[in-house]
């Protein structure tokens, strides 16, 4: 049998195959280099960054719950300026597309001000909105949780970048399938679910909360039944590709979310237990298609028999 | 410096004492270019419980081998606890920044190092590597909890012991023992829990002795990607597992 195809298309963006790395779970990719050839990946998507030099939260800010783990980071970043100077370079070299994940602090003007300076950097392929952090304190409410706001912000940056937009879109929410409307009617090509659980754990003993923030994400295996479902959702109410996420953790995984609607997945708390997993999902697919003779992965996308 | 992810052979998980073990690996390329004070992070269970890696320092390197020591107190040790002579373990390593051997030892100051429980596990190899014999000074709960005190003594390193219930040397901290031996020129080595390190770094601050202290936190991935680690420094947050877990006392903001 032929080579199955494995590129995949997402707005203007060409990928040599479906499998990205999540957000905040691959640091700026040079983290990975002595465990696996990054050129190799479909995509990077890089940590959040907001405009100016963030600390992110007080420690302890993960720890491991069954089959998954919590964590309250809080963005910690460089900061724009210091990212494009210390961490793009490498990110340029490895001749991936780059994803830049971009979130606003304070008022959704940053998101514009973020998007204008990225916008003339040739090397960004894509910027994915993040308006879906559960570990910002003081917020009340994300973006991501009014149809509304998601609107606004998305139709806002749509105006001012002709670069492929993601928006990132949170599992805490009555339906996420109106966000993802919401996005899609703004102008997005493509929505990207799901970040982390909004979630906590207790340490008994200190009667105290195991996360010094209290409050944090769940990411891992655990959630990934309520991904899949999500991206399910999602891909029975809007036309724009789906990069699904959440608990992948292997081939197998990783299909689930093809099956249920995504076009593309991407690798989060996995590559922490094994950094080159990624490559190792990529080799995978294509056994698979292989084996069940598709010849171009995008037969399998939403293939879910109900 | 370089890392590496490898199936590496167990050739020897032997028992110390009570619910301390002693373990080796066949890992050459660890083993290579290894630091005292860097570790290796440990995946017991292929399946996905537990979850995430466990950090555990490197005690010491021989040829193609590398040796730690543990103690089992939770779900990953009690695994690694049963994994036998000749089964293999994904890991990887040598991970983070280890003791820096040149600085303080080129000024001819007495080497003092400090250990606290399981701190003794990394600093065996730093005494191993630092040649001149040094002044060891380990601190435990009780005398079954003393590890490695003939091991510092065959390399011609003087021992001194602190048990919190005077069962053997020196009743109380051993940061109190620590005062008790300080002299003119020395330089510190520290491994052990954050409260005694922070007091430890306190004496070197007040007696201006260049010290360097070995950090734990809770490691997500080990590997500088998910900054769940950080400690605070005079130039920002750093992260443990990367930029440490060696420190200069001097440098951390407590
Ligand atoms: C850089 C580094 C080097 C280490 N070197 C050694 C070593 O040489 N020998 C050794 O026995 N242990 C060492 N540790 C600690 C070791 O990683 C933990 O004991 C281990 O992860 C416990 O896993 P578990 O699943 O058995 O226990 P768990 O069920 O995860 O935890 C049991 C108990 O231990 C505590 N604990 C778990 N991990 C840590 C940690 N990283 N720091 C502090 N407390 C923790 C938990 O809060 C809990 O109370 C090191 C840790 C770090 C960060
Ligand atoms: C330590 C950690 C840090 C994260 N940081 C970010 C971030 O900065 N921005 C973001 O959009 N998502 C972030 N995420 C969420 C992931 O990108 C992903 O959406 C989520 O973890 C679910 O996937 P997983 O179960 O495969 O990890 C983070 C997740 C983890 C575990
Ligand atoms: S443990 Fe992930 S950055 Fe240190």
């Amino acid at each position: 049998m032929m080579k199955p195809k494995i590129s995949v298309e997402i707005g203007k963006l060409k990928l040599n195959n479906p499998v990205m790395v999540a957000s905040g779970t691959f640091g700026y990719a040079e983290e990975f280099k002595d465990f696996m050839d990054v050129k190799k990946l479909g995509a990077i998507v890089t940590k959040t960054l907001t405009l100016k030099p963030r600390k992110g939260n007080p420690m302890p800010r993960t720890c491991e719950t069954a089959a998954g783990m919590l964590n309250s980071i809080g963005l910690e970043n460089p900061g724009l300026a210091i990212f494009i100077r210390e961490k793009l370079p490498f990110l340029k070299k490895t001749g991936v597309p780059i994803i830049i994940s971009v979130a606003s602090e304070e008022k959704p003007e940053e998101f514009l001000e973020l998007v204008a300076q990225l916008n003339i950097i040739e090397e960004v392929a894509a910027i994915e909105l993040n308006i879906s952090c559960p570990n910002i304190q003081g917020k009340e409410s994300l973006i991501a949780q009014d149809p509304a706001a998601t609107y606004k912000i998305v139709q806002e940056v749509r105006k001012i970048t002709g670069k492929t937009l993601i928006t990132k879109l949170s599992p805490n929410v009555t339906s996420i399938g109106d966000i993802a409307q919401a996005a899609e009617d703004a102008g997005s090509d493509a929505v990207a679910l799901i970040n982390t659980l909004s979630a906590m754990s207790i340490d008994v003993d200190k009667r105290r909360p195991k996360i010094a923030a209290g409050i944090a994400g769940l990411s891992g295996p655990a959630i990934r039944p309520v991904a899949v479902k999500m991206v399910w959702e999602v891909f029975n109410k809007v036309k724009i590709p789906i990069i699904g996420m959440g608990g992948i953790m292997d081939t197998a995984s990783a299909l689930e979310f093809i099956i249920a609607g995504a076009s593309a997945v991407s690798v989060g708390t996995a590559n922490f237990i094994n950094p080159g997993v990624s490559l190792e999902i990529i080799a995978g697919l294509k056994e698979y298609l292989v084996k069940n003779k598709i010849s171009d992965i995008r037969e399998l996308m939403g293939a879910l028999k109900i | 410096m370089k890392n590496f992810q490898l199936k590496a052979k167990i050739l020897a998980q032997t028992k110390i004492k009570d619910n301390y073990w002693h373990c080796e690996f066949s890992a050459p390329q660890i083993a290579k270019n290894a630091l005292p004070g860097q570790f290796i992070n440990i995946r017991v269970s292929a399946n996905f419980d537990p979850l995430l890696r466990r950090p555990i320092s490197l005690h010491g390197v021989s040829a193609a081998k590398v040796k730690i020591v543990y103690e089992v107190v939770g779900k990953a040790t009690e695994i690694l606890v049963r994994k036998k002579k000749g089964e293999f373990l994904d890991i990887i390593g040598p991970l983070g920044n280890g003791f820096d051997l040149g600085m303080q030892k080129a000024e001819g100051r007495r080497q003092i190092l400090v250990a606290g429980g399981m701190g003794v596990a990394p600093l065996m190899f730093l005494a191993e590597k630092l040649k001149v014999p040094s002044l060891v000074l380990i601190g435990a709960k009780t005398k079954k909890d003393l590890l490695c005190v003939q091991e510092f003594k065959k390399l011609g390193c003087s021992v001194k012991i602190s048990t919190d219930d005077g069962s053997l040397g020196f009743k109380g901290r051993v940061t109190e023992l620590l005062r008790n031996n300080l002299t003119k020129s020395c330089a510190l080595y520290a491994c052990g829990l954050k409260p005694m390190l922070k007091v430890i770094s306190d004496i070197a601050n007040e007696y201006n002795i260049p010290a360097q202290v070995s950090l734990e936190e809770h490691m997500s991935c080990g590997i500088g990607a998910c900054l769940g680690c950080v400690v605070k420094t005079k130039e920002g947050l750093k992260r443990v597992c990367q930029e440490g877990p060696v420190f200069k006392a001097q440098d951390l903001i407590w």
